[in-house]
C-alpha cells in the first residue's frame, strides 16, 4: 500500500502555481513592513522622476534633438523604462545572483527537485519598483496626447510589441548577468553598462549616439530592435510592416542566454562557505 | 586625531585591494561618459544657441564626474557601516575609546579615495587621448588647476559629511533603506549629476546654487575648464566651506545625541 507521505505518489504542484505561491509570499511579507514599502515605494519614484526632470529641463532649453520632439522622445522613453522596470521586478532574483553563489546559497538550491530558474525568480519580486511603470504610464499618456502620432491598431500594437521585446531582452541580459557569476566571482559590473546603461541611455532613440552604437545595439545586443526600429514605425516615418515585427526577433535573443545559463550550471563548482 | 588617521591609512589600503571589482567599474564608467557626451552632441548640434557651456568644457566634466565617481557619488554607501548598525555590532565600536562620527567620517572618506584612485587613472588617461570633440581637455590654466584641486578636496568632504547624515539618520530608525535612497537620488539630481547644472533653468539654478549640493562635484569640475570663475568663483569657495562646517557640526550634535540613547537589542 502506498503512503500520503510516498514522493513518488505526492502529487507535484505545478510550476506555476509553485511560482505564484512564492510571489504570494514575498508579498505577505513585504505588507508587514508597510512603512518600509512606502519609503522604497517613493524613493524608486523619486529616483526615476529626477531622471524625467533632467529630459524636461533639456527639452526646456533645446526643443528638440535629432529632429525627435519632447513628445516622442517621451514615448520612446516611456516605453523603454516600463519594459525594463517589469524585468527588473520579476527577474530580480537573477539580479542578486551573483551575491547568491559567494554566500553558497546557490548549493542549497540545486538540491531541490525543482526547476533552478524557477527558484531563482521566485526568491524575490521587487514591486516597490512599479513606481516607475506608474511613471511611465503618465508619461506614455501625455505623450500620447501631444505627439503628432496618427494611432492606428497596429501602431498601438507596436507599442506593445516594444514592451514584450524590451522586457524580454532585459530579463535576457539579467539571465547572461546571473550565468557570467559562474565564471567570475568579481568584476561584473560592467554588466550594468547592458542594463542600466541601456535603461538610462536608451530614454533616447538610439540614433543619435551614431553608426557605431546603432550597429552594436543592433547585432551584439539587438536593443534597437526593440526601440529604434519599432518607434520609426510608430511615429510614421517608416511605413514596412517588419519594421513593427522587429521586437519579436530581439525575442529570440533570449535562447542563446538561456543556452549560457545552461553552460555554466553544468560548470557551477561551489564557491564553499 | 592619530588614532583617525591610522584608521584612515588602514582603510585605504584596504580598499586598494579590490582591484578586480575597479576594473569592472572602469569598463563602465567609460562607456557611461562616452554615452554621455555623445547624447550632449546630439543636443548642442540641434540647437548650438542655447548651449549653457563649451563643448570642451562639457566634455572634461563628464569625464572627470566619471573618473572620480566613486569619490563624489550619492549611491555608494560603506556597507559595513551600514551593516554594524542593523546587526548591532556598532556596540563594540562604542566600547572603544573613540567617537563614532570621527571614526565612520575617516572610514568613509577612506573608502571613497581608495575606489576612485583604483578607478580615475585608466580613465582620464584614455580620455585624455580621444578625438577631439571627445577629449578631455587641458585645464584653463595653471591657477584655475590649482583651484580645481582645493576645490576637489572640499568637495569630497561636503560630500562625505552629507553622507554622514544619511548614514547617522540610520541611528534613529531601524528601516533607514527607503530615506537612504531617497536621500541619494536627491544627491545625484541636485549635484548635476544627470546633467550639470548650467542645463537647469536659471530660476531653479540660482536656489540651487545656495544649496549643499552645489558644493560638491559642481564646483571643481566647472573650475577646471574655467566654466567657474572670478568672483563667482569665490563664492563657490565659500559655501564649500560654510556647507561643510554646518552640516559637520549637525552630524556631530545628531550623533552624539543618538549615541545617548542608542538601544542595542539583544545579540
Amino acid at each position: 500500500m502506498q503512503t500520503q507521505n510516498n514522493p513518488q505518489t505526492r502529487k507535484r504542484t505545478g510550476a506555476l502555481r509553485l511560482y505564484g505561491h512564492y510571489l504570494s509570499i514575498i508579498l505577505r511579507g513585504k505588507m508587514q513592513y508597510k512603512k518600509s514599502f512606502f519609503m522604497l515605494f517613493a524613493a524608486s519614484f523619486l529616483a526615476s522622476f529626477t531622471v524625467f526632470l533632467s529630459v524636461y529641463f533639456m527639452f526646456q532649453r533645446f526643443s528638440h534633438v535629432k529632429g525627435y520632439t519632447y513628445s516622442e522622445v517621451l514615448l520612446c522613453y516611456s516605453i523603454v523604462l516600463t519594459a525594463f522596470s517589469l524585468a527588473e521586478i520579476w527577474a530580480r532574483g537573477l539580479e542578486d545572483f551573483p551575491g547568491m553563489v559567494r554566500r553558497g546559497e546557490f548549493d542549497r538550491i540545486m538540491l531541490r527537485p525543482r526547476s533552478l530558474l524557477l527558484q531563482i525568480l521566485g526568491s524575490q519580486l521587487d514591486i516597490e519598483r512599479f513606481s516607475k511603470i506608474l511613471q511611465a504610464l503618465i508619461m506614455l499618456i501625455y505623450a500620447v496626447n501631444t505627439s503628432d502620432v496618427r494611432w492606428t491598431p497596429l501602431r498601438a500594437a507596436t507599442v506593445l510589441f516594444m514592451l514584450v521585446g524590451g522586457c524580454a531582452l532585459f530579463s535576457g541580459i539579467f539571465l547572461i548577468q546571473a550565468a557570467l557569476s559562474f565564471f567570475l566571482l568579481n568584476g561584473l559590473e560592467f554588466t550594468n553598462i547592458f542594463t542600466y546603461g541601456l535603461n538610462e541611455h536608451g530614454k533616447y532613440p538610439v540614433d543619435i549616439y551614431g553608426r557605431g552604437v546603432m550597429r552594436i545595439l543592433t547585432f551584439v545586443i539587438p536593443f534597437a530592435l526593440v526601440q529604434y526600429y519599432p518607434l520609426l514605425y510608430v511615429l510614421g516615418r517608416r511605413e514596412e510592416i517588419r519594421y513593427a515585427l522587429l521586437p519579436f526577433a530581439a525575442a529570440l535573443f533570449l535562447i542563446p542566454c538561456y543556452l549560457l545559463w545552461r553552460f555554466g550550471v553544468r560548470h557551477y563548482k561551489s564557491s564553499g562557505s | 586625531m592619530k588614532k583617525y588617521i591610522s584608521y584612515f591609512r588602514m582603510w585605504l589600503v584596504m580598499g586598494l585591494q579590490y582591484r578586480a571589482a575597479a576594473f569592472g567599474g572602469v569598463i563602465t564608467q567609460f562607456f557611461w561618459g562616452f554615452m554621455e557626451i555623445i547624447a550632449m552632441h546630439a543636443f548642442h548640434e540641434s540647437n548650438p544657441a542655447s548651449y549653457p557651456m563649451t563643448m570642451e568644457a562639457t566634455c572634461s566634466y563628464i569625464w572627470f564626474q566619471q573618473a572620480f565617481i566613486a569619490m563624489l557619488s550619492a549611491r555608494l554607501f560603506d556597507g559595513q557601516i551600514l551593516e554594524s548598525v542593523r546587526s548591532g555590532n556598532i556596540a563594540y565600536e562604542l566600547c572603544r575609546p573613540v567617537h563614532i562620527y570621527d571614526l565612520w567620517f575617516s572610514r568613509s572618506t577612506a573608502s571613497r579615495l581608495s575606489g576612485a584612485g583604483l578607478r580615475c587613472i585608466p580613465i582620464l588617461i584614455v580620455a585624455v587621448f580621444l578625438p577631439k570633440s571627445y577629449r578631455l581637455s587641458a585645464p584653463a590654466g595653471p591657477v584655475q588647476f590649482a583651484f580645481f584641486l582645493l576645490t576637489l578636496v572640499l568637495a569630497v568632504l561636503v560630500s562625505v559629511s552629507y553622507i554622514m547624515l544619511i548614514y547617522i539618520s540610520g541611528l534613529y530608525t531601524i528601516s533607514a533603506d527607503g530615506f537612504r535612497r531617497l536621500c541619494s537620488s536627491m544627491m545625484d539630481f541636485l549635484t548635476g549629476g544627470y546633467i550639470p547644472l548650467p542645463f537647469f533653468p536659471a530660476k531653479i539654478r540660482q536656489v540651487l546654487e545656495l544649496l549643499p549640493f552645489a558644493s560638491m562635484q559642481n564646483v571643481p569640475l566647472r573650475i577646471y575648464s574655467g566654466d567657474l570663475a572670478g568672483t563667482a568663483m569665490y563664492r563657490a569657495i565659500g559655501l564649500q566651506l560654510f556647507w561643510l562646517a554646518a552640516m559637520v557640526a549637525a552630524g556631530r550634535v545628531l550623533c552624539r545625541n543618538a549615541e545617548r540613547k542608542l538601544m542595542v537589542q539583544g545579540g
